[in-house]
């Protein structure tokens, strides 16, 4: 005979799955006890809502599926806000949580909460298993969910009874077969050719690369396609990184946060080609002023992405990969010499405005320089915010990552996700960026980073104030500053220490400088705070 | 203007929720929405009128493809489909006024279900319209109360069939 949960650990194990990150209680017990007796590495955070943010970062950089596992009741509720921001940024997540005995289910027990009903609008699928037999298949289809078409998160909620009770025998499921999930993933030929023959009649064409490139794994067929073609690249914030910032291509991001020649670039361009992005409205505010002068092709695996937000010409429904792949054995297009020159000359004219205060620390200046001082594959975290758009906009990317909560905009990622960065690739430089609002809002994982002595640098942008929302109530509100301002904050550094990390504050680039580069040479995590002045804006 | 899909789904428990939660978290106003196992087992069909324009159509159908246990999405194109819609309909009728509602009974092919010594109740399956004109001519009569299952819908074979 064997138990639910050990199942439910060996399916994880069919899956290649070697670390998890989560937070126990009474009713996942069973669940966790059985891992004691795997090599599966259990992370213990200290919030959940972290566990789901650990997990995104892991899969993101190893490009696999995260798992996180949570309790019923408070701990899958406090899941939510990991969940919900892997959806909106397409991130494959399996997440576990316990649940109360089937038999008691809709009774309000003890730490019972409808956690299936709650995420219904969050997760790729979710499903409440009722019988321990049913298990292995929901494991396999579930990693499959996630991790196939526009990856997700997937939720599987276990009722603590389902996991103590047995069966007769474990059998993996080799295949699986659900008749309503068929993602297609090839690009219809028809529609290919008609793309290709509209890039051949473009005189201004530009690509508009978003997370699906990276997602598909469609980096290298990307940049084969630019180098083929010439055509210049905007990304959006999920697409950081899909070219190289020096790339004389890459005009920069796009949005209302973006740099503004990617703006004016789109605004004056005849086609262009949406490659896995959504068009977000903080991408493309006015969807509708673009189309009124430029085609648009739209490539991306999720066929309810197309025309949802901008109308499209031609829709390419397909993974990244294939589509590049079909697009590339025909393509025969040279991007004209005037519109390259035009392109150029706007982002020599539109800089980021760089203002220096004596006694603070220039961010926009200070991630440009530490970018150099990271090796290439290094993988940047940006928090969300101001230190977002800094890094965004200024952070020098050459083959590594850059991750972010996008879609969701969840104040506190970066610390959390930067450690499952870290424990996925430990051969990297991992850097998390947040200011000193996002920071207190997931500082608990201080103690997950010093427990697993994870090498992950944190850098807090201190500025005093909640900086965008600042922003926006300096543009838009009087300058009436409501509840923004972090009266009191704490010593960052002897809050590091208290951890036992180390840690150091600057108050000029000068200082920054030479502590990022102590940092770098150092194998432990280390808190850099950078006292920043709280009138410095986004852009 | 208003539009019939037929949803292919399959039969568990929960799918319902996933469906129609959609309506609500994607803001679309659907009429009605009923649900019926097919021939079988396994598999539901979910008839959902719903009012909007071309995009919210396509949106509605794009999204509800989406959802993992829904198997197949169609919006039937007018004419191209039978729609019929049960109703129960239950009219005040004193003794001097039964005939006159046997009547509108037996002219509309409404079946009579129920007679008490105040009320009638009819029982009607027939299109939207119709259903229309019944309560019509029943209105002056005083309607207690009507019931109805939302639309069922079923593709043409044949050109011929009764629209």
């Amino acid at each position: 005979m064997i138990s639910g949960a050990e199942i439910m650990v060996k399916c994880l194990q069919e899956e290649g799955v070697s670390v998890l990150f989560g937070y126990p209680g009474a009713v996942i017990c069973p669940f966790f006890d059985e891992l004691t007796h795997t090599d599966i590495k259990a992370v213990l955070v200290r919030q959940e809502q972290n566990a789901a943010h650990c997990a995104s970062g892991y899969a993101r950089a190893l490009s696999t599926v995260g798992v996180c596992v949570a309790t019923s009741g408070p701990g899958a509720l406090n899941m939510i806000t990991g969940i919900a921001t892997a959806y909106m940024d397409s991130i494959p997540l399996v997440c576990i949580t316990g649940q109360v005995r089937s038999d008691v289910l809709g009774r309000d027990v003890f730490q019972e909460a409808d956690i299936t009903g709650a995420c219904e609008s969050f997760v790729k699928h979710s499903y409440l298993v009722k019988d321990t037999a049913d298990l292995p298949r929901v494991f396999k289809e579930a990693f499959h969910i996630a991790s196939t078409g526009r990856p997700g998160p997937v939720l599987i909620d276990v009722p603590v009874d389902v996991q103590t009770g047995t069966v007769g025998e474990f059998v993996y499921p080799e295949k699986v077969n659900i008749i309503g999930y068929k993602p297609s993933v090839h690009g219809h030929p028809m529609q290919i050719k008609r793309a290709l023959d509209m890039i051949s009649q473009s005189k201004r064409p530009i690509i508009c690369a978003g997370g699906g490139v990276l997602s598909s794994g469609a980096k290298p067929k990307f940049r084969e396609f630019v180098d083929k073609t010439g055509i210049p690249v905007v990304s959006t914030m999920m697409g950081i990184g899909i070219m190289p910032t020096n790339d004389p291509r890459y005009v920069g991001m796009l949005g209302s946060h973006g740099m503004k020649a990617a703006n004016v670039s789109v605004h004056n361009a005849d086609l262009v080609i949406l490659c896995g992005a959504r068009v977000g409205d903080r991408a493309v505010a006015s969807p509708d002023q673009v189309v009124e002068h430029a085609n648009v092709i739209h490539i991306d695996i999720d066929p309810a992405e197309i025309g949802k937000n901008m109308k499209t010409s031609i829709p390419i429904v397909g993974d990244m990969k294939n589509v590049l792949s079909q697009m590339l054995k025909s393509v025969d297009y040279t991007t004209p010499d005037e519109w390259k020159q035009q392109i150029a000359k706007w982002k020599d004219e539109y800089t980021v405005s760089v203002r220096k205060y004596d006694g603070y620390v220039e961010p926009k200046s200070f991630i440009a320089h530490l970018s150099e001082k990271l090796r290439p594959k290094a993988i940047m975290c940006a928090d969300v915010g101001q230190n977002q758009i800094w890094c965004a906009n200024n952070y020098r990317i050459r083959d590594g990552r850059f991750f972010t909560s996008g879609g969701m905009g969840t104040m506190g990622y970066s610390v959390p996700a930067a450690a499952g960065a870290k424990m996925a690739r430990p051969d990297r430089d991992v850097i998390a960026v947040c200011g000193d609002g996002s920071f207190q809002m997931s500082l608990n994982e201080l103690a997950t980073i010093a427990q697993e002595n994870l090498n992950v640098k944190i850098i807090v942008m201190r500025n005093t104030v909640l900086g965008m929302v600042h922003e926006l109530q300096d543009l838009h509100y009087g300058s009436r500053y409501a509840v923004t301002e972090l009266e009191t904050i704490p010593d960052f550094v002897k809050l590091a220490q208290a951890y036992g990390i180390d840690s150091a504050m600057a108050y000029s680039n000068e200082e920054a400088e030479a502590l990022a580069e102590k940092m770098m040479q150092s194998d432990k995590p280390f808190v850099l705070v950078c006292n920043v002045h709280p009138n410095t804006t986004s852009r | 203007m208003k539009y019939t899909l037929s949803v292919l789904v399959e039969n568990h428990p929960g799918v319902l929720s996933k469906v129609s939660g959609l309506f609500s978290r994607r803001a679309f106003n659907i009429d009605s929405l009923a649900v019926g196992i097919t021939e079988d087992p396994d598999i539901s069909r979910m008839t959902i009128v719903a009012d909007g324009d071309e995009y919210i159509i396509e949106q509605l159908e794009k999204q509800l493809n989406k959802v993992i246990p829904v198997i197949k999405v169609r919006t039937y194109a007018q004419g191209e489909y039978i729609s019929r819609e049960l109703s129960l309909i239950k009219v005040s009728c004193p003794a001097k006024q039964r005939l006159d509602i046997m009547k509108i009974a037996e002219l509309m092919d409404a079946k009579i279900v129920d007679v008490s010594v105040n009320t009638m109740t009819l029982q009607f399956a027939d299109t939207l319209e119709r259903f229309e004109t019944l309560t019509d001519l029943l209105k002056p009569y005083g309607i207690r109360e009507i019931v109805r299952t939302g639309t069922v819908a079923i593709e043409k074979d044949s050109t011929a069939a009764r629209k």
